[in-house]
């Protein structure tokens, strides 16, 4: 259980020192803090303000912007749910279609091989879990060239699953799944008491049913925050997606969006473009807002692991 | 955990569980369409020849039969998904890139020495006069893209046979469901999607390379878009002695560098892939124009992910100290606001950004009233990516440093207060080394992914700004985002070298892992 337990410390900083330390009469000697917390709202937000301005700004170029809208409309939503050319709908479908598909997923492959190694044992077990800790050094976007190469192959043989596939792009997310998880979602099933599995097991349950009705439900937590953390990860990535998707209609939000802001015309359609990464940046903030708590504890776990 | 139980109550001892039916059902159902789809994938590799990955689909195929549909195995159901996508997309993809890295794969270098051989042959061919003529089609296989993908040539003979002509050779098409216009052109054919005269002529450069071998001596060709000629190549293939011979300017071709060369040094415009041993890493280390720049990459490389770390690391840990305060009202209200930098997806953060350092109109110049030309200046395009990346970068390390703050415990402070420290002696003595201790990890997972953080820099700067002498090596280039654009953009794509210094990162960041994994000490806890 430790390991969890130091999660919740992460996430939840008020309370532990607040009993600890003997009460001072009044909070007079705050301001200071809040003078200079208030210079790190200015300089954490400014950037957002001059997004949502941009976004609002109704002239919608470049060099018409400003940190603060002078007039607001949303003329430039309108141009971007316009525009044959970017087409803005497809990139936010195949973007939330490549994330949710990839991080279920993740999730499930991740949650599969957990059980498997928290409760199951076998020969190769020990090695095994190893084999991939040490896989986890290599990134997979290294691979880069590889994949490229198979997967223009693999499409000329099995069109569908080629270059310009989102299929074929989560499919590549899907490789990293046993073990980048692994780890985190072990530790969480090592957490259920062993003695629950044991007594279904005596009153004649099959492994699929303790896993699938009883470990699934127990471990919920955890599979929640991994499938956030792939979520947002696959969201926003970039390299793989780029290498991909070359047809304007298979691309994600990051390909599409980037695809305005470079060339001769990123000036006329900084509106448009400051419109669409608005709503783009909507789920991941949301989540993040949302479910803080979950992904702060699952970043700092999963990193240390 | 003590909610569990009460979901297995209504069970009783003994009573067991029978699996429902739809279980079963599902189960088969699953295992039928793993079968289907092996079928599919089989047939349509047997169908190009690619027996190899036949086998490999049956292996699959055979291991997923032999461990769902008995009893047995039962750990290898839970992890032959996982496994079987791993060795596909992690292994395989690593072994890949390793051998690539040992050859000269690129621009010009996709094909075998006999298929490059074969396309050069095919190039040569000359229209042999009074030799009669195809009416020609330009077609994509059905349901390909009409821009990219390999053409074919549907061919209409004066005597009406029709024939489908591709980069392998000539075979005849059946008649079912061919369509001709009068003229004999074939306007319908089952599989084929056929271009029209703009598609047609959007290819023009590919089709320029393009020809139908038929035979070691003949090959067609198209003359514009509706109609194609047999001619005979000028170019002879001699084996015993490995070269070619243009037999209309009498140049012998031999194979120099993966390319057929003529003694003057003159080229054919398709070369071959081939084994170039240690050459790429070589080129890395001794050719003195990759050398330089692959080390000024490397440098900055290390300083970018070393700085990122630590301007974040102090930015986070400084207001983590600022809002430690029990006393201050409002916490929660800031740790929502100051994480919003790192919840906006990070290619928006760096498109935005990009923009915001724009000379003429960006936020930065205009607010600051300065005029430095962020993007285009070597040193402040560094500037910019650091400052972009504190930006991004702060609020996982605030809110770290926040938790291992609370995690020190009180009585340790009070100690230290009751031996006569100060605030600062406190701070600099007890609170910073089990701060340290607590998110050192961190650090070396943070340094570790800043090492390869392709989109900030790619986004941002594209590697930029180039020097005019150089153009392959920009000033913000990270090794990973240089790999990028050795393999897939720029005069010459060299996926060889890319994979070469993809390999070279291999390393690099397995060290780093490596001593990021002693210090947690998590291969001691494996049970």
């Amino acid at each position: 259980m430790s390991s969890i337990t130091d999660a919740a410390a992460v996430a939840i900083p008020e309370g532990r020192t607040a009993t600890e330390k003997s009460p001072q009469a009044s909070g007079s000697g705050t301001w200071w803090r809040h003078l200079l917390g208030i210079l790190a709202l200015i300089w954490a937000l400014f950037p957002i303000v001059f997004l949502v301005s941009a976004a609002l700004n109704p002239a919608g170029s470049l060099d018409t912007s400003s940190l603060l809208p002078k007039t607001i409309s949303g003329a430039n939503f309108d141009t971007l749910f316009g525009d044959d050319s970017r087409p803005y709908t497809s990139w936010y479908k195949n973007s939330m279609i490549i994330a949710t598909v990839g991080s279920l997923g993740s999730v499930f492959i991740g949650a599969c091989a957990a059980f498997a190694f928290s409760r199951l044992r076998f020969t190769g077990r020990r090695p095994g879990l190893l084999a991939l800790l040490l896989l986890q050094m290599f990134p997979a976007m290294l691979t880069f060239p590889a994949l490229y190469l198979t997967f223009a192959k693999l499409g000329e043989i099995i069109p569908g699953l080629g270059l310009n596939s989102i299929w074929a792009l989560t499919l590549c997310y899907l490789g990293g799944a046993m073990g980048a998880n692994v780890w985190l979602l072990k530790g969480y099933f090592d957490t259920v008491p062993k003695e629950l599995d044991e007594a279904a097991k005596v009153d004649g349950a099959s492994h699929a049913r303790i896993f699938f009705t009883m470990t699934l439900r127990l471990v919920l937590p955890i599979l929640v925050t991994v499938f956030m953390l792939s979520f947002v990860g696959l969201f926003s990535e970039f390299l793989l997606a780029s290498i991909f998707l070359q047809d304007v209609n298979s691309q994600t939000l990051g390909v599409g969006l980037y695809s305005m802001s470079i060339g001769n015309e990123k000036n006329r359609l900084f509106g448009q473009f400051a419109a669409g990464a608005l709503l783009a940046s909507l789920p991941v903030v949301l989540l993040y807002l949302g479910f803080q708590k979950f992904l702060i504890g699952g970043m700092t776990q999963g990193s240390v692991k | 955990m003590a909610a569990v139980p009460s979901t297995l109550e209504p069970m009783k001892l003994g009573s067991g569980y029978n699996t429902p039916w739809w279980a079963n059902a599902l189960k088969w159902g699953l295992i039928a369409l793993v079968v289907g789809f092996a079928a599919y994938v089989a047939q349509r590799l047997i169908s190009s020849g690619a027996w190899f990955g036949v086998v490999i689909t049956a292996f699959v195929l055979m291991c997923v039969l032999a461990v769902y549909s008995t009893r047995r195995f039962i750990p290898m159901k839970y992890l032959l998904p996982g496994l079987v996508l791993l060795v596909g997309l992690q292994i395989w993809p690593i072994v890949y890139t390793v051998a690539t890295a040992f050859t000269n794969y690129g621009q010009g270098h996709t094909l075998s020495k006999d298929e490059a051989t074969a396309r050069n042959l095919a190039n040569s061919v000359k229209e042999v006069e009074g030799s009669e003529r195809y009416k020609l089609s330009i077609a994509v296989p059905e349901g390909a893209d009409v821009a990219t993908a390999e053409l074919t040539f549907l061919l209409t003979k004066p005597d009406g046979a029709t024939f489908v002509g591709t980069k392998d050779g000539l075979e005849p098409l059946t008649a079912d469901g061919v369509e001709k216009s009068e003229a004999g052109k074939i306007t319908k054919a089952p599989g084929y999607t056929i271009l029209n005269a703009r598609e047609a002529n959007k290819r023009s450069a590919d089709l320029e390379e393009f020809a139908v071998p038929v035979n070691e001596n003949a090959g067609i060709k198209n003359v514009g878009i509706s109609s194609a000629f047999e001619g005979a190549p000028t170019l002879k293939y001699d084996a015993a002695a490995d070269t070619l011979t243009d037999t209309s300017q009498n140049i012998v071709y031999s194979p120099k560098d993966a390319y057929w060369t003529a003694p003057d040094g003159q080229r054919l415009a398709t070369g071959w892939k081939e084994n170039v041993g240690f050459k790429n890493f070589s080129d890395l280390l001794t050719n003195p124009t990759i050398r330089a720049g692959f080390f000024k990459i490397f440098v900055w490389n290390v300083a970018f992910a070393a700085l990122s770390v630590i301007t974040t690391f102090i930015l986070g840990m400084l207001l983590a100290l600022l809002f430690n305060d029990p006393k201050l009202k409002g916490k929660g209200f800031y740790r929502s606001l100051l994480i919003l930098p790192y919840a906006i997806p990070g290619f928006v953060t760096a498109l935005v950004w990009a923009s915001m350092f724009n000379q003429e109109f960006g936020l930065v110049n205009s607010l600051t009233h300065l005029n430095v030309d962020w993007l285009g200046n070597a040193w402040a395009a560094k500037a910019a990516i650091l400052l972009t990346n504190l930006w991004l970068g702060f609020p996982y390390m605030f809110l770290v440093c926040t938790g291992a703050l609370q995690s020190i415990p009180g009585d340790v402070k009070e100690a230290a207060k009751i031996d006569g420290a100060g605030p600062l002696r406190t701070l600099r003595s007890i609170t910073m080394p089990l701060l340290l201790v607590a998110v050192g990890p961190l650090l070396i997972a943070s340094f570790a992914f800043n090492f390869n953080n392709f989109s900030l820099i790619y986004l941002l700067t594209q590697g930029g700004p180039f020097q005019s002498d150089n153009t392959s090596i920009g000033s913000t280039d990270l090794l990973i985002t240089y790999a990028f654009r050795l393999a897939f953009s720029g005069a010459s794509p060299n996926i060889g070298l890319a994979s070469a210094v993809c390999i070279f990162i291999f390393f690099i960041v397995a060290a780093m892992s490596y001593s990021g994994f002693a210090r947690t000490k998590s291969l001691e806890e494996v049970n």
